[in-house]
């Protein structure tokens, strides 16, 4: 059997008198892709946030890649996060910073100056190609349209080639054909690195293709786990309302 | 806790003033960590100089020149007409030629922090930098601080000099005094004890604008308007800083017998 690659259990999180994770708790395999679904506002971005320790959980135990999180120092996090892509809703591109220096970015930290000098070019139009971009790599981020935006911010979290990745709604705002090309990407990407993700999108083309496995966040809490395909079957009106 | 009518524990000054001190504690722990953004921080400099050089030359040769010829009448009265440069440049280094510029530097250089780190927040940039394992304080706070605290001061001469040469033609809109005379009894009139006390304080001027733009700007709240008041509150709260160092300055200095 697979061994898990993150472990969140009972996980709680509130801000103020919004409790937004009730003793959340679930698992992720090594090589999965996992898809959390749930209504706009039901702590998606919380939770994966959580997973990386951006927020600070207030309760509970998160172990990724065989670290307990919680425990650890923000010093200390830096070689994990390394490990893991993060995709952010609103993208988060520096926009004082070129599409290159973009990509760049995440190497400054990892690799040394030679390694940098060496690879990194080939590594940023790499990147690039992959999500289609490479004649935007001198562009800044405010010339390019929202998608395009979306894919450089992609191709940013795939650079340094990742164990763990999480997506937080990574085709929103593509066209469909764009979006069927991200998620094979994505899933492209999962079968060449052996890599794990987490995705959060509301995209049913995007989770019919990279899902193995379908969380439903509902009220806090994982109100049904199960493929896809059994989820679009359902007759629970809590679940059949994402897929009508 | 409560003392009398102060309710410490909802009063949002006093919060906010511990909160910014344990800014600054953080400041001084994150700056002796490894890994040293040099690059950043010459970036930063060259950016700090480069947006307020005109500025703060334009304003400084104005107040020298504007200084020289309002101060002249009550001079002639006395009869001490040629005390004019002296006085001029004692109350320009002392005081008009660093406050100036630390103020000018506080509405351009920490509104201007205060909005770009408060823009960086808002829109998770600060966030992203995190999970790239970079140090977002070390990179963004630290650099900016270091930078302001090093380019007030060398502004702040610039303006020394600037305004000394707005003194000198405003002596010689009526009067006739040579180059030579003028700045010989221009440094005449100045001691060390002018000098450097006003330069030493200017450094604090920087740090002071360096951080509460930081601090604003990386504390920011979410949202366009959030952003917008980091950028106010920055400047307003980096001027009446500065107010008040100068005011920390000018008691140490007395004490010290340097006035
Ligand atoms: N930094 C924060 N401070 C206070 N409340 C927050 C913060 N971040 C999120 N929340 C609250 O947590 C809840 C969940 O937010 P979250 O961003 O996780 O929603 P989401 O499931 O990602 O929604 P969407 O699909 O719209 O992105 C919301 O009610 C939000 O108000
Ligand atoms: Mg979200």
């Amino acid at each position: 059997m697979e061994m898990p690659v993150i472990t969140v259990e009972k996980v709680n999180k509130s801000f103020g008198s919004n409790h937004v994770l009730k003793n959340f708790s679930m698992q992720v395999m090594q090589g999965e892709n996992l898809v959390v679904l749930g209504k706009s506002g039901s702590g998606k971005s919380v939770l994966i946030k959580c997973i990386i320790k951006l927020i600070e959980a207030d309760s509970g135990k998160i172990i990724l890649l065989d670290e307990p999180i919680m425990e650890r120092e923000e010093e200390e996090l830096d070689q994990l996060r390394s490990k893991v892509g993060f995709l952010f809703q609103s993208n988060a591109l520096y926009d004082s910073m070129t599409v290159r220096e973009n990509l760049e970015f995440p190497l400054r930290r990892h690799w040394s100056k030679q390694e940098r000098e060496a690879g990194s070019e080939q590594a940023v139009m790499e990147a690039l190609e992959d999500v289609g971009l490479a004649h935007t790599v001198d562009l800044m981020p405010s010339e390019l349209s929202g998608g395009m935006r979306k894919r450089v911010a992609l191709a940013r979290s795939l650079i340094l080639k990742p164990k763990v990745i999480l997506y937080d709604e990574p085709t929103t705002g593509l066209d469909p054909a764009t979006s069927r090309e991200i998620s094979n990407l994505m899933v492209e990407v999962q079968e060449k690195y052996h890599s794990t993700s987490v995705i959060i999108s509301h995209d049913m083309n995007c989770i019919r293709i990279t899902s193995n496995r379908v969380i439903m966040l509902i009220d806090g809490t994982c109100y049904a786990e199960d493929l896809y395909e059994n989820l679009i079957k359902s007759k629970d009106p809590k679940i059949r309302e994402f897929f009508e | 806790m409560k003392i009398g009518f102060l309710n410490i524990k909802d009063n949002t000054f006093l919060t906010e003033i511990g909160e910014i001190w344990r800014f600054t504690m953080r400041f001084f722990r994150e700056i002796n960590k490894p890994k040293q953004e040099y690059e950043e921080f010459v970036h930063q400099c060259f950016w700090i100089g480069y947006k307020t050089l005109t500025l703060v030359g334009i304003t400084a040769f104005i107040m020298g020149l504007v200084l020289t010829i309002q101060s002249r009448p009550t001079l002639v009265e006395f009869g001490a007409e040629s005390l004019l440069p002296a006085m001029v440049s004692v109350s320009l280094i002392r005081e008009i030629a660093p406050v100036i510029t630390a103020l000018i530097c506080a509405g351009k250089i920490g509104s201007g922090i205060g909005a770009e780190l408060g823009s960086m927040r808002v829109t998770e940039q600060i966030d992203a930098m995190e999970v790239s394992g970079t140090n977002p304080f070390k990179y963004l706070v630290v650099t900016r601080v270091m930078a302001a605290t090093l380019m007030v001061p060398v502004l702040s001469s610039m303006a020394n000099a600037i305004a000394l040469y707005g003194g000198y033609l405003g002596v010689n809109i009526r009067g006739q005094v040579s180059w030579h005379l003028y700045w010989f009894q221009v440094f005449d009139a100045l001691s060390f004890g002018d000098i450097i006390p006003a330069i030493i304080k200017t450094f604090f001027f920087g740090f002071a604008i360096g951080i509460i733009g930081c601090f604003k700007g990386y504390y920011s709240k979410k949202g366009t308007e959030g952003v917008g008041r980091s950028a106010t509150t920055a400047v307003i709260v980096a001027s009446l800083l500065v107010f008040i160092i100068d005011l920390i300055a000018v008691q140490i200095t007395d004490l010290l017998g340097l006035t």
